[in-house]
């Protein structure tokens, strides 16, 4: 048994308990982090800012929400919204939140992608990721299904529906996904059972995952310097702030990301308020009707892209291009043969490789948006074959790339 | 090292922008065709020629217009002949009550209508010479003098004994001009006072017992099903429609409902601009009650963020002035 | 040193703004957790009090709990006149009294028997008794039976609303406010 002597304080009789002086230092006040960064480097902050919004206007939608196809509509759109106190504050939000994350984690992945911060060891951090990615994208559409509205309805029919794979006629599993012939009781239940507690605890687990991926091999910065941490560290103890490579973790970079949080809060809640209606659908406040099909049904707007890689092929093709396009982008560490871990800027055809990606990324979301019809679905084409052409080409052009 | 901060936050904000552009105002302009409203002019009908006198006027109503037998008048004291189930299982739909006919629809769509209803209605795509079928309202055919005298002073009439413009509630102008047809089944509060759902047939009452709530109930759906035969539709419950199609879309949908859904079965209802904007307020009160809170609660959150973040931006140059 | 104590100042304060959005947050919290609007108006019930007859206990509801409702004979009025407590606890709507009581046992909250033979009321849970108006008579219960808010309104009795009648039994004492 360890020793333990009268405390003197309230502090020092935790400290000898649980080490809490330990954890201060290497979770905040001596965890080291490159000085050399921009303000991109807040974005995760941002997001776990935005999970905990999620997170807490969630416990109180579910203190109200009823997951039963007759109710669910109403209890959404009369009793929360309408009757609750609060109650459409939290909806608002909740909602918000839940597409402005996706800006946030894509703004987040390019950042990664610009400054090399998926290689040369970070490639744990990059995978982690690219689940917690996932992890989210599920979590988005079982969310998504909960108000039980026609999007709700449609989404969840065509999106289970992927699993048939195309020729394959794999309806049993369909069937088994939904619990049902069609998305009904047994598919409303089972996907708020995974939307209020596998896939939250998912992706508790994957963000204590991602930070601990992130630990050795520290924070990148933005000219890709190597960094000896050891010896800055030592100059910033010693009392040379100024001339540290580093900052530490509390206060230094927590301030920085407290102002970018300040400010993205300012956006976040005019959107809330103001301006809500691209991520609270108008579609999906007409109440699921099976017998009925909307005019125009599509996906949320992140999902936009991976959803046009999917339609202007025949069924198998698309079907195995959508996989292709959810896959690739973790793959990344591996498809890129350069050594080199500096800003896309100074990395030759790689730069082009990179606004090229994000270009057609874009159009394919905005294709993705469009009824697929005479320029919008030739267009989408051309850009899901870029899109490929683009993966295909990746260990060509920075194998070619020279060494830094 | 140059501070390239300023770059990097216009490419994001650029690229953002861009996105929701295309994604939103864009897409949605290819997916729906724009209509301008008309302003409620109904420049399709005749205008009125003649001043009507409202004495004349429930004369012809009450006699030769034969307008009473079908229709009540509940100001003056005369109920609707039937019930309204029955009225719907005899003519498809219920004759409206008069009562607040003159304040809700406009005086030119009136005439027009009492001269020949479909037409008036925009129903002559389903009641014509080629399908043969007769709309349940007989048209008038003039009680002997000048036609649009006679209905001038019938109009009058009607504008006589109903509520003046600023007495119209937007509860009043929906059930008048939307609820023979459309239910709400949200309860709402308005004001302090809570008003119950709203069926077709009228709002729900409170029962203490069962039985008399079931035969209730049973009494609506039958009269669902006499609409849903004669339109071949049940109109959808409109609780939520403020939020799943806006204002604009309403109110120019109500002005010329063909406009928007080419051979429906939906009348073009003949409202006053000001009538259709009570309307729209009613269903706002229904679908988004909470819009005055919204507001008030968002002008207060919106001041403290700014300061939270200025705050924020001060205490990171406090910290950042030994860094640099 | 005088640096340190600025960004200590700078930090406190913007912590202290910090704070007051999470108060506001909390407060906002609190009311989602408030009972809702359709439950506070269901808290009304209206009783048809021409319906009853004597000495035939009937039990209706209120606020999701019990109520006993026991008309009065001319025998229990004439026994209750003697005993001041006993009277006050009884409501008059026109020529008749009522004992109207909610039907917890103010012990531990099971719902006593009556016995129109005897008059009164046993609870079987650990033997506690009550009489005709509802007045405790043997432990191990407290008091009597708690009277529920209520206006009189002709005929008929609002429960949830505080008439009068009400406001003064709850002054003299004769009841807890349920």
């Amino acid at each position: 048994m360890a020793h333990f002597t009268k405390a003197t304080s309230l502090h020092d009789w935790l400290n000898q308990r649980m080490g809490i002086d330990t954890v201060r230092r290497v979770m905040a006040t001596e965890y080291w982090i490159p000085k050399n960064i921009n303000f991109l480097w807040a974005m995760g902050m941002v997001l776990a800012i935005t999970f905990a919004m999620l997170l807490v206007s969630g416990i109180f939608l579910l203190m109200y929400y009823q997951p039963n196809v007759d109710l669910a509509f109403d209890s959404v759109n009369y009793t929360i919204m309408q009757e609750v106190g609060f109650g459409w504050l939290w909806r608002h939000i909740h909602g918000v939140a839940a597409s402005v994350v996706f800006l946030i984690i894509y703004i987040h992945m390019f950042t990664g992608i610009y400054y090399g911060s998926y290689k040369q060891g970070r490639e744990m951090i990059w995978i982690s990721g690219m689940l917690l990615f996932v992890a989210f994208s599920a979590e988005a559409f079982s969310g998504y299904m909960l108000p039980w509205g026609q999007m709700s309805y449609w989404a969840g029919m065509v999106i289970t529906n992927l699993f048939s794979g195309g020729s394959l006629h794999a309806d049993g599993l369909v069937e088994w996904i939904r619990g049902d012939y069609v998305p009904a009781q047994a598919f409303l239940n089972r996907f708020f059972m995974l939307h209020v507690l596998l896939i939250p605890l998912a992706i508790l687990g994957l963000i204590g995952l991602h930070f601990g991926a992130l630990r050795i091999p520290h924070v990148n910065n933005q000219d890709g310097e190597e960094i000896d941490f050891e010896a800055e560290a030592a100059k910033y103890k010693a009392g040379d702030k100024k001339g540290s490579k580093v900052i530490a973790f509390v206060n230094d970079f927590m301030s920085k990301d407290m102002m970018v949080v300040g400010i993205y809060l300012i956006f976040f809640f005019y959107l809330v308020f103001y301006h809500y209606d691209f991520a609270m659908d108008p579609v999906n406040f007409d109440p699921a009707n099976g017998l009925k099909t909307p005019a125009h049904i599509y996906p949320e707007w992140y999902f936009l892209w991976s959803y046009e890689i999917l339609r202007p092929f025949s069924t198998d093709v698309g079907l195995i291009a959508f996989a292709f396009a959810q896959v690739i982008f973790v793959l990344l560490p591996f498809l890129d043969r350069s050594p080199n871990t500096i800003p896309a800027s100074r990395r030759g055809l790689f730069k082009y490789w990179f606004w090229a990606m994000l270009i057609d990324m874009i159009i394919l979301t905005a294709m993705g948006k469009v009824p697929p019809s005479g320029i919008f679905s030739t267009i989408g084409l051309y850009a899901a074959l870029t899109f490929i052409g683009l993966w295909i080409a990746l260990p060509f052009i920075t194998k070619m790339e020279k060494k830094a | 090292m140059k501070n390239k901060e300023p770059l990097i936050l216009g490419i994001v904000v650029f690229f953002t922008l861009l996105t929701y552009w295309l994604v939103e105002p864009f897409a949605h302009a290819q997916m729906h065709k724009h209509v301008e409203s008309e302003g409620f002019k109904y420049d399709d009908l005749p205008a009125l020629t003649k001043k009507g006198d409202a004495t004349r006027g429930k004369d012809l109503v009450m006699g030769a217009g034969a307008c009473t037998g079908c229709h009540g008048i509940k100001v003056e004291g005369m109920p609707a002949p039937m019930d309204p189930v029955t009225a719907a299982q005899s003519y498809g739909v219920n004759p409206p009550d008069l009562s607040n006919a003159g304040v809700v629809f406009d005086p030119k769509f009136l005439a027009a209508l009492i001269k020949n209803p479909a037409h008036a209605l925009m129903l002559d795509h389903k009641y014509n010479e080629k399908t043969g079928k007769m709309f349940p309202m007989t048209q008038f055919y003039g009680a002997g003098g000048d036609m649009d005298q006679e209905v001038a002073d019938m109009v009058a009439y009607l504008q006589s004994i109903a509520p003046k413009a600023e007495e119209l509630t937007p509860k009043m102008a929906f059930e008048t001009a939307c609820g023979r047809c459309h239910a709400i089944h949200y309860p709402y509060v308005k004001d302090g006072k809570s008003h119950p759902a709203w069926t077709q047939i009228g709002e729900k009452p409170k029962f203490k017992h069962k039985q008399d709530e079931l035969a209730f109930e049973t009494k609506v759906l039958d009269y669902q099903d006499a609409l849903t035969k004669y339109l071949g539709k049940l109109p959808p419950d409109l609780s939520m429609y403020i939020r799943s199609r806006g204002e604009h879309f309403i109110s120019t949908f109500v002005e010329n409902p063909q406009n928007y859904l080419k051979g429906t079965a939906m009348p073009r209802v003949g409202v006053t601009a000001e009538a259709a904007e009570k309307v729209i307020e009613h269903l706002e009160d229904v679908g988004d009650s909470k819009r005055h809170v919204r507001e008030e609660v968002g002008m207060k959150v919106m001041i403290y963020i700014i300061i939270f973040a200025l705050f924020a931006i001060l205490w990171k140059k406090e910290v950042w002035k030994e860094l640099h | 040193m005088k640096n340190s104590s600025r960004r200590g100042f700078m930090g406190k304060a913007f912590g202290a703004v910090a704070g007051v959005g999470a108060v506001a947050s909390l407060y906002a919290m609190k009311r989602s957790w408030d009972p809702l609007p359709s439950v506070k108006a269901a808290g009304f019930t209206t009783l048809d009090m021409s319906a009853y007859k004597e000495n035939e206990l009937v039990t209706e509801k209120w606020r999701g709990k019990p109520i006993f409702v026991l008309k009065q004979t001319a025998d229990m009025v004439a026994k209750a006149k003697k005993n001041p407590k006993d009277m006050d606890r009884l409501i008059k709507i026109g020529d008749a009294h009522f004992m109207v009581c909610v039907g917890l046992c103010t012990h531990l909250g099971c719902i006593p028997g009556y016995r129109p033979e005897t008059e009164d009321f046993l609870c079987a849970c650990h033997g506690g008794m009550y009489d005709f108006t509802a007045e405790v008579t043997k432990a191990p219960p407290p008091r009597g039976l708690d009277i529920p808010p209520f206006k009189i309104d002709g005929n008929k009795l609002v429960l949830g609303e505080e008439g009068p009648e009400y406001k003064k039994m709850l002054e003299a004492g004769t009841t807890l406010k349920v």
